[in-house]
């Protein structure tokens, strides 16, 4: 049960966006432009950045709902449970393997991020927006996912449904909600 | 020296803000609602949560930027502000924005350390959904914005005089008009 009285049968974040839509409109623009508007980084390389956040820090709705999104993006969830278990041995680009890195850093602290996990990613081909989208993808989902069990959110166990809200995602975006 | 190249001059988030306008606009928009907007917790116990959060996360910038904003807005008491942080249970503050600060501290570290007791605490002691539910997000968004500020390496001045002079700006105009200092106009959106 949500900690305070959230709408009923709205999963996840999508239960707190419904309970106070000033604070919704904002976080979902940054989730939009940090995970869906053109990039040099593909929408699915920053949904498995996102996903990888989340599954760190143990937050069920967001790296479902975005394994979901990455895995419409990429054709498949296999890639997405490798990049969870062991990112370092899945066939993704080394320059993802250099930004999921730092990204792993982020959401342990960010003073953890070195000179040399950025040089990594540099010599890699990552740019400095690159670099960027990356800290801060990692930075937000440490915020989404405090939210979204902070409050005791409903996580249903329905893969159908992550399916469907991924596929929304990965077509339209965040501006909207799925239901 | 910052991890990537942030424009010189601007420090901690603002030197960010400045390399990427597109995300800088919404999370401005997020930080005037939960700090600034009218709410029936006060701006100075909304900025003392998001002190007290970014002290526990060890970021230099925000949690000096944001007690010289709580600070500003209770007449300038910096001693209150280092009081909360130090040991907010026997600080002058309510019981209510204590029993906010414990679940802010919980979700500083994990959303799923939140129990029951700690939310009917601080309905107990007068907290609203609506409040209880912006402590949760501003200690969420702390938690963003911290190792936002923290993972670029961006500058961190150590000057408190900057700090207190910032601190008062922005307590009085709020997040999105200072920001227009360094930022282009908000894009047209849909």
């Amino acid at each position: 049960m949500a900690h305070i009285k959230l709408p009923e049968g709205m999963p996840g974040i999508s239960g707190g966006f419904a309970f106070r839509p000033e604070t919704a409109k904002p976080m979902r623009e940054l989730a939009h432009v940090l995970l869906h508007e053109a990039n040099s980084l593909s929408p699915g390389e920053r949904e498995l950045i996102a996903t990888y956040v989340s599954s760190r820090n143990d937050c069920y709705f967001c790296q479902t709902s975005h394994g979901a999104a990455a895995a419409c993006h990429l054709g498949g969830d296999d890639l997405v449970l490798r990049v969870k278990s062991d990112f370092e041995s899945a066939p993704i680009s080394p320059k993802l393997k250099a930004l999921l890195s730092i990204a792993g850093k982020v959401q342990r602290g960010g003073k953890l991020v070195t000179t040399e996990d950025v040089g990594r990613a540099r010599r890699e081909g990552a740019s400095d927006i690159e670099i960027h989208d990356t800290v801060l993808i990692a930075a937000a989902f440490c915020m989404y996912n405090r939210y979204v069990d902070g409050l005791g959110t409903w996580q249903p166990r329905d893969d159908g449904m992550y399916k469907q809200m991924g596929q929304h995602l990965a077509e339209h975006g965040y501006l909207t909600s799925s239901r | 020296m910052p991890h990537i190249a942030l424009p010189p001059g601007l420090p901690g988030i603002r030197g960010a803000m400045a390399f990427r306008p597109e995300t800088a606009h919404p999370l401005n928009d997020l930080a005037e609602v939960l700090l600034h907007e009218a709410n029936s917790l006060t701006p100075a116990e909304r900025e003392l949560i998001a002190t007290y959060v970014s002290y526990l996360n060890d970021c230099h910038f925000c949690q000096s930027v944001h007690g010289a904003i709580a600070a500003a807005h209770m007449g300038g008491d910096e001693e209150l502000v280092r009081r909360v942080k130090a040991d907010f249970a026997h600080a002058a503050i309510s019981d209510k924005l204590k029993a906010l600060l414990v679940i802010a501290g919980k979700v500083q570290r994990d959303g799923k350390l939140v129990t029951s007791e700690d939310v009917a605490q601080a309905r107990a002691h007068g907290a609203t959904d609506f409040e209880i539910h912006d402590t949760v997000l501003i200690a969420a968004a702390f938690c963003m914005y911290n190792r936002y500020v923290d993972g670029l390496g961006t500058v961190q001045p150590q000057d408190e005089a900057l700090y207190r002079e910032r601190g008062k700006i922005t307590a009085r105009d709020g997040y999105v008009n200072t920001s227009k200092a360094y930022l282009p106009a908000t894009p047209a959106k849909n």
